[in-house]
């Protein structure tokens, strides 16, 4: 099957051929519809970020930082879960995962709810000097 | 599927929509907090739903990690905006961290017995994630100023790269070709690691809001990888939202720079030789005085914000002058290149810090036409972005490169650190126009005594 690789048809055809336990394999079915998954996000993200004002590109990059952190739910299973064997090595990459992961989710969400706080229309003061004279 | 599967799903269903709902808010300042706190939301039900997935046995590792993490995000939450440059790059090598431990990981449990496809994914997700824990480190150094923000060249260096890749791709291959010999693996994640480092080291400060974008973009599309792996659909969906959005940020901070991709990360700005325009004549230093008359009697000014705004702390400054001239009935507008500052939106933000409203920031396109119109012109601290030789130069190094057209108003005020060239080196043939006056000294103190100059006027 080897000498398949050679070709980019076969290189990829291979990816399908190479043998796995079938419980942990992805089955084409799921691959596929992945797939779909992946294209269509693709494209409604490209139609929302495309709309988010220049103004607003920092807290953008620190949001989408936020959300990326939802690896976090990968990392807590693996961190959690019992394995035959590796149980130790397997436990502290899941927890440096959750930690890494944390750290994004909080930081992200509170720093980019702290930079959205300070954009306004405009300003409190000059909306309140008209009654001081009064 | 048990029940307790259906559910988790159900939440894991909400959260992708609430994140595409929370980022569909940030298409204008008004709805962006609601957006955020919905797919805030999103990710608190995708979390707590996952705390009681069947797999989990034991917490100790979760409740550790979820600690250690809100300890070191919260604070990390807490930097002054000047410092959100550095801060962004740090949570993209957590980001790509999290990734790639996670594909790690996988590999450790199952080991061969992934099948192709996974083991494709898994590949693509360490890969990507290794390299860009890495470079943003080293994004992060620079823009700190732990690290020199000049590119670092030594002579093979492509040559080099070349064969880190090379070595790279090819443990890949042959990895996935023999899924049990580990060695292949892990040599692919030490490759990974070491070009993370040599991507981003010939890269010069100035180019970092490319870079940002560009790790950006690959932590969200490691995390998209990871979602292949585990088969999970709010992954891919997260992470592929992240990764456009960083892609999206690159190709227009590019654009704003008139380069390409490549020539960001392979060009090494400021070693090519440019041709400069000769200038002719001698800067015509002004005295703080002057500049505050000029203010006080003006119409229209407009405030140029960059890097140097930022490194001054400069921001509250600049606002309370303008909030003087506006008291004036003074119409004062702030114009924003987007690529002032290190990161995309950086001086949208730290002028939004200082309370200046949103609608009196202005994009470069929409100041331009309004330059013939405008009194004073104040340079802030910035350089390249208002350099005329990228327009009028053809054979400058910048020449392309869309500007805001300071030199055509009535008078423009440089406020400077010193009379050297600025970061990229290049001669700006602005400071030396008869319509420029420079002002020397520190951004924040030259601002203030302007203020107190322009009420005693």
């Amino acid at each position: 099957m080897e000498h398949l690789l050679f070709h980019p048809v076969g290189f990829i055809a291979a990816f399908f051929l190479l043998e796995g336990a079938p419980e942990q394999k992805l089955s084409p079915a799921v691959l596929i519809a992945s797939l779909y998954v992946f294209a269509l996000a693709a494209f409604l993200g490209y139609q929302v970020i495309s709309r988010v004002p220049p103004l607003l590109h920092t807290p953008l990059m620190s949001a989408t930082n936020a959300i990326s952190g939802i690896s976090l739910i990968g990392s807590i299973v693996i961190a959690g879960s019992h394995y035959d064997q590796h149980q130790t090595l397997a436990s502290i990459l899941g927890c440096a995962a959750v930690t890494s992961a944390m750290i994004n989710v909080t930081g992200g969400f509170l720093i980019t709810d702290r930079m959205l706080k300070m954009f306004h229309k405009k300003e409190a003061p000059k909306a309140a000097k008209p009654e001081e004279k009064k | 599927m048990s029940n307790a599967q259906y559910f988790l799903e159900a939440t894991y269903l909400i959260a992708s929509c609430l994140f595409v709902l929370g980022l569909k808010g940030l298409s204008h300042p008004d709805t962006a907090r609601r957006g955020m706190i919905m797919a805030a939301a999103g990710m608190s039900a995708a979390v707590l739903g996952t705390l009681f997935h069947p797999d989990i046995h034991n917490y100790i590792y979760i409740a550790i990690g979820l600690i250690l993490g809100s300890c070191i995000g919260i604070p990390m939450a807490m930097v002054p905006m000047t410092a959100m440059p550095q801060r962004t790059a740090l949570s993209h090598a957590f980001g790509a961290m999290a990734a790639s431990m996670v594909g790690i990981a996988e590999y450790v449990i199952h080991g061969p017995t992934l099948g192709g496809v996974k083991m494709g994914a898994l590949g693509l997700e360490v890969m990507l994630g290794s390299l860009t824990v890495t470079g943003s480190l080293i994004a992060a150094a620079k823009l700190q100023e732990l690290m020199r923000g000049t590119p670092i060249m030594f002579k093979g260096q492509q040559i080099v790269n070349l064969g880190l890749f090379i070595v790279m791709i090819g443990s890949f291959i042959t990895w996935l070709i023999n899924p049990a010999v580990s060695v292949y693996f892990y040599t692919m994640v030490g490759c990974a690691f070491v070009f993370g480092v040599m991507l981003v080291i010939p890269i010069g400060a100035a180019d970092m809001p490319v870079v940002m974008s560009l790790l950006n973009s690959y932590a969200g599309l490691s995390s998209a990888a990871t979602g292949f792996v585990l088969g999970n659909n709010v992954l891919i969906i997260a992470g592929t939202l992240d990764g456009f959005s960083g892609f999206i940020l690159s190709i227009l901070m590019c654009r704003a720079m008139n380069r390409s991709i490549t020539n960001v990360l392979f060009g090494g700005f400021g070693s090519a030789v440019s041709v400069e325009t000769a200038v002719s004549g001698s800067m015509r230093e002004v005295s703080v005085d002057d500049v505050a008359v000029q203010l006080a009697y003006a119409s229209q000014v407009v405030f140029v914000p960059g890097y140097g705004m930022a490194t001054a702390q400069a921001q509250h400054a600049c606002r309370e002058l303008g909030n003087l001239l506006e008291e004036r009935g003074i119409a004062v507008k702030y114009a924003i290149h987007p690529v002032a500052g290190r990161m995309p939106g950086h001086m949208n933000v730290l002028l939004a810090e200082a309370n200046v409203p949103y609608s009196s920031l202005y994009e470069m396109e929409q100041i331009n036409p309004e330059m013939p119109q405008t009194d004073v012109a104040v340079v802030i601290g910035a350089n390249d972005v208002v350099n005329p030789d990228a327009r009028d130069n053809p054979k400058s190094l910048i020449a392309g490169m869309p500007i805001i057209e300071v030199d055509k108003a009535k008078s423009v005020v440089v406020l400077k650190r010193g009379k050297g060239k600025g970061f990229s080196g290049l001669e700006n043939p602005l400071f030396f126009k008869s319509v420029t006056g420079m002002l020397y000294g520190d951004a924040k103190t030259s601002l203030t005594n302007l203020a107190q100059a322009v009420q005693k006027v």
